[in-house]
């Protein structure tokens, strides 16, 4: 399904080549700014299906582009956001995730694009109301509740990351090479060892294992 | 006393705080002899107008007992405190006593005088007496009925070393919050060097922040935009050809030079810091650090994005130490905010030795501490665990 995005990217070079990239795909880019101010505008004019939006930008060159991002989110409740960053800081997924209950929000490390079906597959998650979490946030969320997780076999431990970054069951059983069944075998074991509602299961699933690594 | 409590009896530290007591016994006694004589003498005199001079003569006498309370404080106090006092704008006699009845910190000595007269001596002669007298007392008297106070006294002469290093800590510490130069009184050159220290801190700091920008607008983006052009082309090649292999080559390398230089860039400058402050950048590193650690820091505010910057690095080269050093499993990292003093400690379960003076990591806290006026003590024996406590002075906007 094509999409109607908004892109946000101060630099030039990466702001053209995502543009070209998502038209690649059959994707309509509306507008695409290179400020939060400018982005915060776009979308308060004609709210798109998704945006895609960089952290650092000026006018302050902090991290305005996801503040604008948490901030529109606010605003237009639902509105699906992917924030590419340069670097992958906890702090900043979790006031990402925070907004809106973790619906329709993406987290990715920049350099992700370069995996182009796997961050196209991202683009239509989020757009459709799912949690894309990058893997190297997950490792921080993971080193952080060692303790509990130690009761985790290692395989359980590789499903347990998956889930958190937001993948799809096909998608686990495709990347370690396993059955469907056998990924939710492994994913039950996972929950009753965690103590997790057993019941929940597409981007509700994602959102309670983020719950449960950042607590 | 931030040691093991048993090491602790085996170091110089009791028998330091016993002479810093004896010694302050001395000193109260004849403090309470000149400032009596000269009191009484002032007073008397002053009935016939000439008693002003015995009573300025009291004021200033108080400073050599601040001197010599000063020299005394080097035995129980790593630190040296700096001489306050201003050199006269002439030489003389007459210059001189005008500089010092103008300086505040010449009536703070006389407050810290009329104390430690009044009471401090007292109190050092009584904690004496408590710790070694009274044992004394117990053992000489024993017999078939008094035995059970030579046991209580036993007990008392074994804690002596506790009890008398515990007030002579609090005692210095009371002398030093009186007797330690303040703001304007630190001395020319002195505020000059702190400057210099704090002016080449602030430009390391910026220079770092300037190259970690010219890293995120130019040579990031780039490899970013060539992973883009990698992922397009890869789409472009059919399936089964042998470029396909050099393609996921070329990608491998690519996601490696930009791991490389994030770390780099993040040792640098970390973004969070400026945009969530202090404790989010420590939580954030620690939850990249090799090493278990717990953050539990509490700060009512930002501090000024320099101060912020300083205790960062400060606690990010305390943990690269614990991290190359230590061999800990696991580290605390616990600050607190109290009357403008940031306390902060820093605690690991490695095998210790760490020594301040052999060159190590510490040196460069220790250069980092003194720009800031910040004071820290090391607690390392042989075997763990080590305690790094570190106070920066700062205030809160």
């Amino acid at each position: 399904m094509p999409l109607r995005l908004i892109v946000a990217e101060d630099a030039v070079l990466l702001r053209e080549g995502l543009v070209g990239l998502l038209q690649r795909f059959g994707h309509v880019t509306v507008a695409a700014v290179s400020d939060a101010d400018a982005l915060a505008e776009a979308v308060r004019e004609d709210p798109p299906d998704l945006v895609v939006t960089d952290v650092r930008m000026p006018p302050a060159n902090g991290d305005d582009g996801l503040r604008a991002a948490v901030q529109l989110r606010q605003e237009i409740p639902g509105l699906p956001v992917l924030v590419l960053s340069q670097y992958v800081e906890r702090s900043y997924a979790m006031r990402l995730l925070d907004s809106c209950g973790g619906t329709g929000v993406g987290y990715l490390l920049k350099e992700r694009v370069g995996a182009v079906t796997e961050f196209m597959a991202a683009v239509d998650r989020v757009a459709v109301g799912g949690a894309v979490v990058d893997p190297e946030v997950v490792r921080q969320l993971l080193q952080l509740r060692q303790d509990p997780l130690e009761r985790l076999s290692v395989r359980e431990r590789e499903v347990l990351s998956l889930m958190a970054e937001g993948r799809s069951n096909a998608n686990l059983a495709a990347e370690l090479f396993i059955s469907e069944a056998a990924v939710n075998k492994h994913i039950g074991n996972v929950f009753t060892k965690l103590d997790l509602p057993v019941d929940t299961d597409g981007h509700r699933r994602v959102l309670a294992v983020l719950a449960f690594l950042r607590t | 006393m931030a040691q093991s409590p048993l090491s602790f009896l085996t170091s110089s530290w009791p028998w330091r705080s016993v002479a810093y007591l004896a010694s302050g016994v001395l000193v109260g006694a004849a403090a309470v002899l000149v400032l009596a004589t000269g009191l009484v003498v002032g007073v008397i005199l002053l009935v016939i107008l000439v008693g002003a001079a015995p009573l300025v003569g009291v004021v200033l006498s108080s400073t050599s007992v601040a001197t010599v309370e000063r020299h005394r404080l080097r035995l129980v106090d790593h630190d040296q405190l700096p001489n306050p006092h201003g050199e006269p704008a002439a030489p003389g006699f007459r210059p001189w006593v005008a500089t010092r009845l103008k300086e505040q910190v010449t009536w703070r000595e006389l407050a810290f005088t009329l104390i430690s007269a009044a009471a401090l001596w007292w109190l050092d002669l009584l904690v004496l007496a408590f710790a070694f007298g009274l044992p004394v007392l117990t053992f000489e008297a024993v017999d078939r009925h008094t035995w059970p106070w030579a046991v209580l006294g036993a007990f008392v002469l074994l804690a002596s070393p506790y009890t008398v290093t515990s007030w002579a800590g609090a005692r210095a510490a009371l002398a030093r919050t009186f007797l330690a130069p303040r703001g304007e009184e630190l001395g020319d050159e002195l505020r000059e060097v702190r400057a210099s220290q704090v002016r080449m801190l602030d430009s390391f700091d910026a220079e770092r922040t300037r190259i970690e920008r010219d890293l995120h607008d130019g040579a990031q983006q780039r490899l970013v935009s060539l992973g883009m052009s990698l992922g397009l082309m890869r789409l472009d090649v059919p399936e089964g050809s042998p470029l396909t292999e050099r393609l996921t080559e070329a990608e491998r390398q690519l996601a490696a030079a930009n791991r490389e230089l994030r770390s780099l860039v993040r040792g640098l400058n970390p973004p969070v810091l400026a945009d969530h402050g202090l404790v989010a950048a420590l939580h954030d590193y620690a939850s990249r650090f090799p090493v278990p650690v717990a953050v539990d820091l509490e700060l009512p505010g930002r501090l000024s994005r320099q101060l912020e910057a300083n205790i960062y690095y400060l606690i990010n080269e305390a943990m690269t130490n614990i991290a190359r050093h230590s061999g800990a499993t696991h580290a605390t990292v616990h600050g607190r905010y109290h009357s403008d003093l940031l306390i902060i400690d820093i605690t690991d379960d490695g095998h210790g030795g760490a020594d301040q003076s052999a060159g190590s990591g510490l040196t460069g806290l220790a250069d980092r501490l003194k720009a800031l006026d910040g004071r820290m003590r090391v607690s390392s024996p042989v075997g763990g665990p080590t305690l790094l406590h570190v106070e920066v002075p700062c205030h809160f906007a």
